[in-house]
């Protein structure tokens, strides 16, 4: 092959397969994209109803119940100003704990439950996702008094 | 003292590295030996003085000396000595001076063991990689000191990082970073050969050694992650497309496609502003994981404590290195290609599509990785991508590179004649395609597409992997008659194809099962019986754990106990999930406490993975392929001697 067949050879081939990728990596993050939505849009219903989205915020102090001998479990999420309960059936993460900052992945249910597909606690003492961290900080409420009570008041409902 | 003289030492470096850049630069530039010549005594100051500083580091902490702040931080009094050592790069202070210490390193590695490289040219390197170090050092001292003194001091440390507490882990920063650091040696060579314009069959011999060491060390340092993130993070996965873990990912895909390109470049002296590119980016693609990891920026199970101030320092000087190092690209590469060519089927078609699917593949982990931080900045909404985007996407460019990696390895350079070509491939490929069948319906009693697709890929690399060295073994006895690099490629894509068996099997029959468990009580999965004998308390050195402990039967016959903990660290307070697992090579069962769910009853998951260990099995042999590569013949000659030799073996070709 002559060089410049070469050339065109290779640079037909890198467009071929950036076409093939960029084709793909377009439908395929339709599929797989995940918005992060703030719990008091979740509140006020702005959020996805046909795809899974996250939340976070702070786990509310004494939300958490199981049954006994069952792997499902409810707590409620807080980003200071607003609420939403969480049910979940599976092992929780080793840093979920009451007071600190968890990301929920999963939807809404009719009765307004956010069903979790998976939880994921922060992996270290310094560390929270940003986007929760943005999140409590937005709201500017007394963080401890709402892990302590919940929401103190949800935001001016416009739903 | 010792903190102040570390502190001390490292501002020594820093100045040692700035003699390093400019002397043998300039002095390279004019001509001037004996300028060029202070390059390698400055390296080696600067490498002394790392050490020392390194060494300081790691004495305050064996003397848990809190007074500074990041022993105080990150170790305490009770922490085994194993992770007191461990704990220096176990933060962002300490890795980064682990980082230091590796670039100085490779610096005097390359200065020593490279005597026979022109001076002019040595010189350059050793001022490209000084230039680096100053960038280096100055990160730390500007931004992230690791001898910041904490006054008063405390009187026990905050702990390292429970989840930092497992030797897998004490091992892989300093592997990872050999791996990463060491792209900076090709990297420094490509500027030299683009400072001096010449760039010849002889520049791709000395850059390969370096790339395939840097590149088997990345490998290792990559497998011991995944293996540490399977057994320690609790839930049994060993690949999560984390932010981090891609960051590690994108320099190792584009360092092989460097490793590929290389050889074309030594063989037939082609490809080469190709393979400056590819040494230019492997490089800045460590950089730019470096600055993911630092910065914060992404939402990661790795990521450090933000810092902006770090992240901006890294950007800027990551801007600078790729900025740099791509007008210089564009200045000088147009002068370098040479006209040389190659037939339809030859080696080097298959060379130029394995780097054509190579760099695609690093470029699609490139766009998932970013994507969440582009549509943030475009439209302010916070999204993530999913581990499936990432699993499908990277089988579009991996599937035909495996089925192509079988055809290239059998393929002439220059000019490969299709029947002979035919000839050789026919039967391995029947074989595979009969055993992609064979062994999901007849081990496993399953079958699907994605599976004969995958066992066929698997058996097809293995095969053709295996097809010179047994050659070679029947006719003459013993592999002399098969040279070390042809060798190492075949021992290297057989590690590739244990990989790709174990994927595919652990993809597709992996069973995982979260179910409740109390003692007196079994499940079953995966045809073995999980019984709970009983819980016990037990302690550790900083930790206190309860103890699960669980008999495996299979048809009512005693496999194996194992006993998963639940640790509760002392002084951070935080609970760890210690897995308990039965390694072998044929599966692993794996048991992992979950939550206690009432008086005695807890939540396990309980895992059956076939053949994951072929996943890390394939990685070691993949480095053992580029431990033999490298230890070829043909680099280990003196320069003229070697070059009479070459031109010897070519001739005779």
């Amino acid at each position: 092959m002559k060089p410049r067949q070469q050339r065109m050879l290779a640079v037909g081939l890198a467009a071929l397969g950036i076409a093939i990728a960029a084709g793909l990596t377009l439908r395929a993050f339709q599929d797989n994209m995940m918005f992060f939505v703030e719990i008091s849009d979740v509140v006020k219903g702005n959020h996805p109803t046909e795809r899974n989205f996250r939340i976070g915020g702070l786990v509310v102090g004494g939300s958490m119940q199981r049954d006994a001998g069952s792997l499902d479990v409810s707590f409620e999420v807080t980003d200071t100003a607003c609420t939403v309960p969480v049910k979940y059936t599976g092992v929780l993460p080793d840093l979920f704990r009451e007071g600190q900052g968890v990301v929920a992945h999963g939807r809404l249910n009719d009765d307004g439950i956010f069903v979790a597909e998976k939880i994921m606690a922060k992996h270290d003492e310094d560390y929270m996702a940003p986007e929760v961290a943005d999140s409590l900080s937005k709201h500017q409420q007394d963080i401890q008094k709402a892990v302590v009570k919940g929401s103190a008041e949800c935001g001016t409902s416009d739903s | 003292m010792i903190p102040e003289i570390g502190q001390f030492a490292l501002i020594l470096a820093l100045a040692l590295a700035v003699c390093q850049t400019v002397l043998p630069l300039v002095g390279a530039h004019r001509g001037n030996t004996a300028m060029m010549g202070v390059g390698r005594t400055a390296a080696t100051g600067h490498f002394v003085f790392v050490a020392i500083a390194f060494a300081c580091l790691t004495y305050a902490f064996l003397t848990d000396d809190f007074s500074v702040l990041y022993v105080a931080n990150h170790s305490q009094l009770a922490l085994p000595t194993l992770y007191k050592v461990s704990a220096v790069w176990g933060a962002h202070e300490g890795s980064l001076l682990l980082w230091i210490l590796v670039l100085a390193a490779w610096t005097i590695a390359v200065a020593y063991f490279n005597a026979d490289l022109p001076d002019a040219y040595s010189a350059r390197v050793i001022g490209v990689l000084g230039f680096l170090s100053v960038g280096f050092l100055l990160f730390a001292l500007l931004t992230s000191n690791p001898f910041d003194r904490l006054i008063p001091a405390a009187a026990d440390g905050g702990d390292l990082n429970p989840l930092l507490q497992d030797p897998g882990l004490a091992i892989h920063p300093p592997l990872l970073y050999i791996g990463y650091v060491g792209f900076s040696v090709a990297f420094a060579f490509a500027i030299a050969a683009m400072i001096s314009g010449d760039l010849d069959q002889k520049w791709a011999r000395w850059t390969r050694p370096w790339t395939t060491v840097a590149w088997l060390f990345l490998t290792l340092g990559i497998a011991l992650g995944s293996w540490w993130a399977y057994y320690e993070l609790g839930w049994g996965g060993w690949w999560f497309w984390d932010a981090v873990e891609n960051a590690s990912f994108m320099p190792w895909l584009i360092g092989t496609a460097l490793i590929h390109s290389l050889a074309v470049t030594e063989k037939r002296g082609l490809f080469k502003s190709w393979t400056l590119l590819l040494a230019i980016s492997a490089f800045s693609l460590s950089l730019l994981g470096t600055f993911l990891v630092r910065s914060g920026i992404i939402v990661s199970v790795h990521a450090f404590a933000t810092d902006p101030t770090r992240g901006f320092f890294i950007l800027t000087f990551l801007a600078v290195v790729v900025i740099g190092a791509l007008v210089l690209y564009a200045w000088r590469a147009p002068s370098l290609d040479s006209d040389a060519g190659f037939g339809l089927l030859s080696r080097e078609t298959f060379l130029l599509l394995n780097n054509v699917l190579l760099v695609v593949a690093a470029a699609l982990v490139l766009i998932g990785t970013l994507a969440p931080l582009v549509v943030e900045m475009m439209t302010g909404g916070k999204i993530s991508i999913g581990p499936p985007w990432f699993n499908i996407a990277f089988l579009v460019p991996t599937l035909p590179l495996i089925v192509l990696l079988g055809m290239g390895m059998h393929t002439a350079w220059r000019t490969q004649k299709t029947a002979s070509w035919w000839r050789l491939l026919r039967i391995p490929a029947i074989v595979s395609l009969v055993l992609g069948v064979v062994i999901p319906l007849f081990i496993y009693g399953r079958i699907s597409v994605l599976l004969v697709v995958g066992c066929s890929a698997a058996a097809w690399i293995v095969i053709s992997s295996l097809i010179q060295p047994v050659r070679s073994l029947l006719r003459e006895k013993g592999t002399a008659g098969i040279p070390r690099s042809a060798l190492g490629m075949s021992v290297a894509h057989l590690g590739m194809g244990l990989f790709v068996i174990g994927v595919t099997v652990v993809s597709a029959f992996g069973i995982e099962s979260d179910q409740a468990l109390q003692p007196g009580e079994s499940i079953e999965v995966g045809g073995f019986e999980f019984h709970m004998v009983g819980l016990s308390n037990v302690r550790g050195p900083n930790f206190s754990a309860i103890e699960a402990e669980i008999e495996i039967r299979r048809d009512g016959e005693f496999v194996d106990t194992i006993r998963p903990q639940k640790r509760q660290y002392l002084v951070q307070k935080s609970w760890m999930t210690e897995a308990g697992i039965r390694a072998g090579l044929d599966k692993d069962l794996f048991v992992a406490l979950g939550d206690q769910l009432g008086q005695n009853a807890w939540s396990v998951r309980v895992q059956y993975k076939p053949l994951i260990r072929f996943i890390w099995l394939g990685a070691l042999v993949m480095a053992l392929g580029g431990l033999i590569a490298i230890s070829d013949r043909r680099y280990r000659r003196s320069g003229r001697e070697s070059e009479a030799r070459t031109r010897a073996a070519e001739a005779a070709a």
